[in-house]
């Protein structure tokens, strides 16, 4: 009695992705496969283009991380000429993304993770998405959730032309400079925006440490991984999401390496299945073990999670304190998949500090906000930390500045051993000789999720769920069970 | 090279110089090979780079443009403005991968009959060489029955 | 009383157009208290065989979002013509084909190639590429496989209405919306934007200059005031719709053209090269020669990369012929 677990459309990627279990002979889970279904091709038709052109080509890799790409892109291209950027660029750069990280995380944050704890893990799956959230904490603070997306979306208009897409980052600097009023504004909207990120630290902190069931859901095994993580670092080890060396810890929490950017084909390989157009990164030293956890496997993971666990702390007060915390509940490092939520609400409120500090530096309102690129331009590597892990573009031009290579690493691409791993063990706890328990894609699903595999999912902005749909199937293709929701 | 092969060529002419002079070929009987259709335009300057995309994409295997000599346009500058289009031109079609040569800028005046003769003589050799232009079949099996 | 019927159904997307939607903020809200979502998977929770479901014809406004890619696209766009009364084509993707187009400057296989075997970070020495079925001990995987040719949405079935941009200006994002749920749609056909260029409606002053220099982006810091193309820096905007705002030039980054072509032409590259074409030389073009506009013209890099960069598969030669990886 083979059968065949399909669920689809779990999300996208690159497009749309699903998940097959296949169920041995007596019906246990034999097999998951995270697989993703969509593919575009970037790393071959940017050769040819002219380098100058790449942060405005690939925000469109991903219409839910444009920034991320934006910003990695052009860090690339200013490596490629050897360029140094005024310090008012950088800083530009760096409170634009910023802004950015607040936008991204709030919306992953109300739409698809709270409604899961803040209304319960176990309350009707009808209240289990942002409608039940709001009528759990009140409308008044859903309208708060609502402006302080509105203050973000503004700011990034201010410094980008718009919000979705930007023009902010251009080869050598910003597109633009910041004049006192705009700082101003931005100021103001920091300030609240600090406010929004303790409050949602709050609902976060509140929900967790009150609630035991969703305490030891979190701390139980079927959502434990122990794998290496990576994140960026600055110079004091500290979580930065612009700059930094890349810093890989072991599932001990030990430095297993640190090293700029430029090197990480030293340290990272990917593997290639033929039934995903997702590759499988790893750690090379360590070899492909396949899709395992454990200090043996070369399988790490990135994000919120990752960054928290490679990094010494936070540079901004409120946000160390929440990091404290953070690691006394769940240790360091951190395996607890579920964790992702957690860190991913401490970096809200990160950034959001960081926003208001830079938005009073001095700098940031000055001249000098781009240098024309001129030196002969070859190779050059930009990593930045998008919300959902380490991204990396690595661009080869000839003399002229003409790509002959490009090469990327995204955030999620990492992340998928991990996710594979996650949806299996959720599915072998909930799966056992043919016996397929309700619970079963709620579980899929909260694994799923917590890595907010990019996505659009992350716009699941209305139910609050990904759409799930499991049918089962006999070896002739009888469809003998359907689960579905509501 | 394609055995029997007679490409299919078109030639744009502008009608004050370039149309006289191969008015002027046909009349005196100078030889010209007949695969050619000329299409007669007031000026160089009003060939839309478009007639020559779509001459391609309909199968013409060459694409012959001609105007008055530099100096000569009886709107002044159309010639000008044509030069340029086509050295660019030149460069998108290569970026296109169409083989260079399947599209080519002449000048001709009134009574260069003769020399035009010669040029289309010269520009079918070409094209024989170059072979036929397979886009127009490829193009088609792409376009869908909607 | 039925409330009209909406879909949002994708193609190879970024998801860009639809994630933009959240900022229409309120708007949205009351759009979707007017209509019955009948799919839309990045928001609502409803499958594709709800869609199916549905009789023909019976959706009164669809969006389709992405190019045309694959098998799987392919068959999305067919399911999102059958369905749909009004089909909608949503962002430059499905207008024209949009970044993902740019495949078309290479093959299928140069695609994966590039991708699962030559990237710098694979390690595959087998040369392993996804593929359509995969069989892992009988048990039976399968994606969807790539087309030779990436297409727009009207070239694989009948498109009734655009919604250019990439992603498209939220305010004509709001007309389309009004107008369909107002049952007040123009006639068929028509594309959303501006009936004038994105010039007409850039605030960077234009003298009616020639360039004899063609300057790179990144090579030079451009006067705020001034319009690029007279700078010397290559500006898609007399060769494009409008309908934005020029919002890119507000931050003094040239268009790339997002909004397709002007509604005279119907290549936006062959456009550009006539306007580009008018900008190139001196007053007194006599003074120049072939060589000298030569030299000119080779200062500019990848030409169809930039002329076409959101509308390829939407040209009149539609890909680069005869590619070799
Ligand atoms: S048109 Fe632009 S924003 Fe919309 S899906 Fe395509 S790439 Fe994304
Ligand atoms: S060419 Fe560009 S900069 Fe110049 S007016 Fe047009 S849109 Fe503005
Ligand atoms: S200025 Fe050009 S590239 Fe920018 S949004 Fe408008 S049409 Fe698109
Ligand atoms: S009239 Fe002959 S080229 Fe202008």
């Amino acid at each position: 009695m083979k059968k065949v677990v399909t669920i689809q459309p779990i999300t996208r990627l690159e497009g749309h992705g699903k998940i097959s279990i296949f169920l041995d002979e007596v019906g246990n889970v034999k097999d998951a496969y995270y697989q993703v279904v969509e593919f575009r091709g970037f790393e071959r038709f940017c050769i040819g283009r002219p380098v100058e052109e790449m942060p405005i080509i690939t925000p469109r890799i991903c219409g839910v991380c444009p920034w991320a790409h934006h910003m990695a892109s052009a860090k690339a291209v200013d490596a490629v000429y050897g360029a140094n950027l005024p310090e008012t660029a950088k800083k530009i750069r760096e409170m634009a993304y910023n802004i950015f990280y607040i936008h991204d995380h709030s919306a992953v944050f109300y739409t698809l993770s709270a409604p899961d704890f803040v209304v319960g893990p176990d309350a009707p799956r009808a209240e289990r998405n942002i409608l039940g959230l709001i009528g759990k904490i009140g409308l008044e603070t859903g309208k708060k959730v609502i402006n302080a997306r509105m203050i973000a979306t503004r700011l990034l208009e201010k410094l980008a032309g718009r919000a979705i897409i930007p023009n902010c980052a251009v080869p050598g600097g910003v597109s633009k400079l910041l004049t006192e009023d705009d700082r101003k504004e931005i100021e103001e909207g920091a300030k609240k925006l600090v406010e929004f990120g303790q409050f949602t630290l709050k609902i976060l902190e509140d929900a967790v440490l009150k609630n035991q069931k969703y305490l030891d859901l979190i701390m139980g095994d079927v959502y434990k991984h122990a794998t290496y993580y990576m994140g960026l670092v600055d110079g004091k080890g500290l979580v930065n999401y612009y700059d930094g060396k890349i810093r890989i810890v072991d599932p001990k929490g030990r430095i297993y390496a640190e090293f700029h950017p430029k090197d990480y084909l030293n340290y990272i390989g990917e593997h290639v299945e033929p039934w995903t157009y997702l590759k499988f990164p790893y750690l090379k030293n360590l070899g492909w073990k396949g899709i395992v956890d454990g200090e043996a496997s070369g399988v790490y993971r990135v994000g919120p999670l990752g960054r928290l666990n490679v990094a010494d702390g936070f540079a901004t007060p409120l946000a160390q304190e929440a990091y404290e915390n953070f690691k006394e509940t769940l240790g360091k490092p951190a395996h607890a998949t579920l964790g992702y939520h957690w860190a991913r609400v401490i970096e809200i409120l990160n950034a959001a500090e960081r926003v208001l500090e830079l938005s009073r530096d001095p700098d940031i309102t000055g001249k000098d906000f781009r240098v024309p690129l001129t030196d002969t331009p070859s190779e050059g590597v930009g990593v930045v930390e998008a919300p959902r892990g380490t991204l990396i573009h690595h661009y080869k031009t000839d003399q002229d500045g003409i790509l002959t290579n490009v090469n990327l690493i995204v955030a999620t691409t990492h992340n998928n051993a991990g996710i594979c791993m996650s949806v299996k063990k959720a599915a072998q706890q909930l799966i056992s000789y043919g016996k397929i328990s309700d619970g079963l894609l709620n579980m899929i699903e909260m694994a799923f999720r917590a890595y907010d595999p990019c996505l659009a999912c992350g716009t699941h902005a209305l139910p609050g769920q990904i759409p799930l749909d499991v049918r089962i199937y006999d070896t002739n293709g009888r469809l003998v069970a359907e689960i579905k929701r509501p | 090279m394609v055995e029997n092969f007679e490409p299919n060529i078109v030639v744009f002419a502008c009608n004050w110089c370039s149309y006289a002079g191969i008015d002027l070929a046909g009349t005196s009987r100078v030889q010209y090979p007949h695969n050619l259709k000329v299409i007669r335009v007031m000026c160089s300057g009003r060939i839309n780079p478009v007639y020559i995309l779509e001459a391609l994409a309909n199968g013409a295997d060459g694409v012959l443009v001609t105007g008055c000599h530099p100096g000569d346009c009886h709107y002044i500058s159309g010639n000008y403005k044509t030069r340029k289009r086509m050295l660019l031109l030149d460069k998108l079609l290569e970026q296109f991968g169409i083989e260079k040569g399947r599209v080519r800028l002449e000048w001709i005046s009134a009574p260069e009959g003769e020399r035009f003769a010669n040029i289309a003589k010269e520009f079918v050799e070409q094209i024989k060489k170059l072979g036929p232009n397979r886009i127009a079949e490829k193009l088609k099996e792409e376009v869908e029955v909607v | 009383m039925n409330k009209p019927k909406l879909a949002i159904i994708p193609g190879a997307n970024c998801a860009g157009c639809d994630y933009s939607l959240l900022d229409l903020g309120e708007k949205i809200i009351e759009v979707l208290m007017s209509v019955e979502v009948a799919y839309w998977p990045t928001a609502v929770d409803l499958k594709l065989e709800d869609l199916e479901r549905l009789p023909d014809g019976s959706i009164d406004i669809v969006l389709f979002e992405g190019a045309v890619n694959n098998d799987e696209t392919k068959e999305m766009a067919k399911l999102a013509r059958r369905k749909a009364k009004n089909l909608i084509a949503f962002g430059a993707c499905a207008c024209f084909g949009g970044i993902p187009g740019l495949a078309n400057f290479a093959s299928k296989d140069g695609l994966l190639q590039k991708a699962y075997v030559k990237s710098l970070s694979t390690i595959n020495q087998q040369g392993t590429v996804p593929c359509k079925l995969t069989r892992l001990d009988g048990e039976e995987l399968t994606i969807p496989e790539l087309l030779e040719t990436v297409k727009s949405l009207n070239q694989v079935v009948d498109v009734d209405y655009y919604l250019p941009g990439c992603p498209p200006p939220l305010k004509l994002v709001d007309e389309v919306l009004t107008a369909a749920l107002s049952g007040k749609l123009p006639p068929k056909g028509t594309v959303f934007g501006s009936m004038k260029s994105v010039c007409d409606e850039c605030k960077h002053i234009r003298e009616e200059k020639r360039i004899t220099e063609i300057k790179r982006y990144h090579q030079s810091i451009p006067d705020p005031e001034k319009c690029l193309l007279e700078q010397g820096i290559i500006c898609m905007g007399p060769a494009t719709r409008g309908g934005c705002d020029a919002v890119c030039l507000t931050v003094n980054v040239p268009c790339r053209g997002c909004m397709g072509p002007t509604p005279e032409s119907q290549d936006q590259g062959a456009r550009m090269l006539s306007a580009l074409s008018s900008v190139i030389g001196l007053e007194v073009e006599t003074g120049m020669s072939d060589e000298e506009i030569r030299k000119i013209i080779l200062q500019i890099k990848d030409p169809l990369g930039i002329f076409y960069r959101y509308s390829l598969p939407r040209s009149i030669l539609r890909r680069v012929w005869g590619v070799r990886e």
